[in-house]
């Protein structure tokens, strides 16, 4: 499901509200799936306790938004955008694809929480296929 | 069998005192229907959903989202039980409307956003937590009686 000339308009105009709170958002939405997902605590093991409020999750999740945000400047092209970024996730972290989503189901959640007038169902499915592609071209070097 | 905490329980039934169900489950539904468009097919006799506002503004569908937000008070009023008291449900969604139980959980993830867009950041991440996991529930017992 590729982004439109609509979706991709949609994604950068909810973006310029997004980016000045990046990194509190990023830091939500990874909080959140850790605890309402805890099986992708296994990624994170090395940080002992994985709860809301500890510095080095909320840090990681600013960390991942940023990205998110560089994936938002280069939207018309995300498989270059993010090639470094698919081959950490490939042959180093070895993240199942899987979770892609259910981060961005956060993600998504998070946005709602933070803009609920602006997060129409309208943008809503635009950030969806959005993810999706993002998603899409962090697997790409998987195999 | 589920197991439900005590803490679990109150969550469930605090959200479902407090929600507005002629606000959320019109939201709910329409938002469904737009995000996942493929979930129309199942609307074909419910008229105009051509784009986005029609399906906001569409009576009939903001009708049954009612009904379908009032479906989940019989989850909520026999939390050990959902299984048994949505296995007429699940044969109806199976047998009659035909409905794909995947379809279940974009409308579940839907609601979920439409509550937390509502409750903000009352709605924290064990509520959060607590709330897909009865939702989870529910899917799994509508979609129980498929065969």
């Amino acid at each position: 499901m590729s982004l439109s000339a609509t979706d991709k308009t949609r994604v950068k105009d909810l973006w310029e509200k997004v980016t000045p709170k990046s990194a509190e958002i990023g830091a939500e939405a990874l909080a959140r799936m850790l605890v309402a997902y805890p099986q992708t605590k296994t990624y994170f093991s090395q940080w002992g306790d994985l709860s809301p409020q500890n510095a080095q999750v909320r840090k990681h999740g600013g960390v991942i938004m940023a990205a998110v945000g560089k994936a938002v400047k280069g939207i018309n092209d995300l498989t270059g955008t993010l090639s470094a970024l698919s081959e950490l996730h490939a042959f180093k972290l070895r993240v199942d694809p899987a979770n892609f989503k259910i981060l961005g189901h956060n993600i998504i959640l998070t946005l709602a929480m933070y803009f609920p007038g602006d997060f129409t169902p309208e943008v809503h499915v635009s950030v969806d296929k959005f993810l999706q592609n993002v998603a899409w071209a962090l697997s790409e070097r998987y195999r | 069998m589920v197991e439900w905490s005590e803490q679990e329980r109150t969550i469930i039934t605090s959200i479902f005192a407090s929600l507005d169900y002629e606000d959320i489950g019109p939201k709910a539904l329409s938002r469904c229907l737009i995000v996942y468009p493929w979930t129309q097919r199942y609307f074909g006799a419910f008229g105009n959903l051509y784009n986005a506002e029609a399906i906001k503004t569409n009576p009939n569908i903001a009708a049954h989202g009612i009904k379908v937000l009032h479906g989940l008070d019989r989850a909520v009023k026999n939390m050990d039980n959902i299984k048994a008291t949505y296995a007429e449900l699940s044969v109806l969604h199976s047998e009659k409307l035909h409905v794909d139980p995947d379809n279940f959980k974009l409308l579940s993830d839907c609601l979920t956003i439409v509550i937390a867009a509502k409750m903000g950041s009352s709605f924290t991440p064990e509520i959060q937590a607590t709330w897909q996991k009865f939702l989870a529930v529910v899917v799994s017992a509508l979609g129980r009686q498929y065969h």
